[in-house]
């Protein structure tokens, strides 16, 4: 539904978004992670046809959003970054004008608008003038706007900023479950969302995509995919080392003790092939282990080894 | 059409809204009172008229009430981050431009028909040329237009209502002093009196096109510099407004 190619945008002499390509297709949800800065809203703003490409082409459900920018917008629902509404009018004004401009009428529009208004939990505030809203209110009044004509295309620039735990979870459910039939994309750097909600992950740093994959397939690149974490009771922390240092798999290993306890990880070599487990069960049979698990792998170490490849090492420590 | 309505829409509930459409009302109407009967001495001069004691006076007033209705439409769009959202949907960016200066003009309009107890005052008064003073009413709305259309170009220009206020002013004052007498002559004295360039300064003025308009007549080369006034101002709105997604 969404294909962008080769998309760049220069500001003066800065390279906020260079050479970017990806797609997206319908029942996908595509998280769009970042630092701050790396040029995540320009890239959404060139989605939506706010701001024109330097260069590169997007097409939106086989609209240029260049070229033909009407039908391509009549697909899309955008949430920008700051979640902007009309601050003199109330929410029910905001949402008639939203749903007028996206051409509903009469009957359509109210079931339009009364949808929204539950899916968002507006009730209480739906006579409210905008500016009186506190900011989780104000943030669910754009993203209605940005579902009232039920698009196929949704574009999300941080829809959880701003709002309580509770309202996160259900935005994020409302999410997933609208992403069975549309085509999402959304930004954020809050990474366990990405696990919540994502079918497909793509970060993005200094305008350019560094890595691109599902949840599972990112967690894969981090060191402690596969790593092997046990805890021993009464045996030294060297001899535990010493003896696990001999595995064939073991890439480096960490210990810490607390007590007479030792808490030792094993990072593999590679990961995935489960070898390591197997290694780590076999050389410590006898001993008297507490407690035994494979990491999965996680997410924030990935992303800062991608995105902050100097600093990450020395953190993981 | 029915993008254009439902933007004008939308912008003519946000002024009723909020105090600045009432405010802008009573302040106009008490204006035009205090200057027609104190001022411009409308009981003394005895005459069936208004062009001199009532109509006189607007091309001054619209120099600091239409920009401080024109200053907050595209300014305030910026500030708060709705242009994003007003430019990401299916519409062209004329349909918005056209119906947020359709808003305020219509409303700016509304200001004026509200004056019409002078008009039933003259008319009890004495019986005046109502014809003239029809004519006079649509000149008078058409420089709103245009003082409303510059206001937009300086709306656009800048995210602060007042630096887009001030230079909206300075800017109609120019189309107001380009046909004020001492001006004239001060522009002779410098040109060393060459004629064709007071004249093309002087074309610019609105008050030479709105005399026409207080004697009675609606002469077609004034109505269309008033148009061509809000046209230019428009698309060059529209081309600020193109800039700044650009650069």
């Amino acid at each position: 539904m969404i294909n962008v190619e080769n998309l760049t945008k220069i500001f003066g002499t800065k390279r906020a978004v260079d050479g970017v390509s990806f797609t997206v297709a319908r029942g996908e949800v595509l998280g769009f992670l970042g630092p701050n800065g790396a040029g995540k809203s320009t890239t959404m703003r060139m989605l939506t046809g706010f701001l024109p490409p330097t260069s590169g082409k997007v097409t939106v459900g086989g609209f240029d959003i260049t070229e033909n920018p009407i039908p391509a917008k009549k697909l899309l629902g955008y949430l920008p970054e700051s979640a902007p509404a009309y601050t003199d009018m109330t929410v029910h004004g905001f949402l008639d004008f939203a749903a007028e401009i996206r051409g509903l009428r009469g009957d359509a529009k109210k079931t339009a608008i009364s949808r929204v208004v539950e899916l968002c939990f507006l009730n209480t505030v739906l006579h409210q003038n905008v500016d009186t809203l506190s900011k989780g209110y104000r943030h669910r009044t754009c993203f209605a706007q940005s579902i009232i004509h039920d698009p196929q295309i949704l574009v999300l620039d941080e829809p959880t900023d701003g709002l309580d735990p509770n309202q996160k979870h259900e935005i994020r459910q409302l999410i997933r479950k609208m992403g069975e039939t549309k085509a999402i994309i959304f930004s954020t750097h809050i990474l366990e969302e990405v696990d919540a909600v994502c079918s497909r992950a793509i970060i993005i740093d200094r305008g350019a995509i560094v890595a691109n994959g599902t949840p599972a397939e990112l967690r894969r690149k981090s060191e402690w995919a596969g790593a092997v974490t046990l805890r021993i009771q009464g045996v030294a922390a060297g001899a535990v080392q010493e003896k696990l240092n001999q595995l064939r798999s073991a890439k480096k290993i960490s210990t810490a003790t607390d007590g007479n306890r030792v808490t030792v990880t094993v990072f593999p070599r590679t990961a995935g092939d489960g070898d390591l487990t197997r290694e780590v069960i076999a050389a410590t049979s006898g001993w008297p282990v507490e407690e035994l698990r494979t990491e999965e792998g996680r997410l924030d170490e990935v992303f800062r080894s991608i995105t902050m490849p100097d600093t990450a090492g020395k953190e993981t420590k | 059409m029915g993008n254009i309505k439902t933007i004008a829409k939308r912008e003519l509930l946000a002024y009723f809204s909020s105090p600045v459409a009432y405010v802008f009302i009573v302040i106009f109407l008490l204006l035009n009172g205090f200057f027609t009967f104190m001022i411009g001495g409308f009981f003394e001069r005895g005459e069936a008229s208004l062009a001199n004691s009532f109509f006189m006076w607007h091309p001054w007033f619209y120099l600091f009430l239409v920009p401080a209705v024109g200053m907050r439409l595209w300014a305030d769009e910026r500030r708060v981050g709705t242009l994003e959202l007003l430019l990401t949907m299916p519409i062209a960016p004329w349909e918005a431009i056209v119906g947020k200066f359709l808003a305020s003009w219509l409303f700016l309009g509304l200001a004026l028909v509200l004056t019409f107890p002078v008009v039933l005052t003259v008319n009890h008064l004495g019986s005046p040329d109502n014809g003239v003073i029809f004519a006079a009413y649509v000149g008078s709305w058409l420089m709103a237009g245009a003082y409303l259309a510059v206001s937009c170009i300086t709306s656009a220009i800048t995210r602060s209502q007042v630096v887009s206020f001030i230079i909206s002013v300075v800017a109609c004052l120019f189309l107001i002093l380009a046909g004020f007498p001492p001006v004239i002559n001060l522009l002779q004295n410098l040109t060393n009196n060459w004629q064709w360039l007071v004249d093309v300064i002087t074309s610019f003025s609105v008050i030479t096109h709105f005399e026409g308009f207080q004697k009675g007549v609606l002469d077609s080369r004034d109505i269309i510099f008033f148009l061509s006034v809000i046209g230019f101002s428009l698309f060059t709105t529209s081309v600020i407004l193109r800039t700044h997604r650009t650069s």
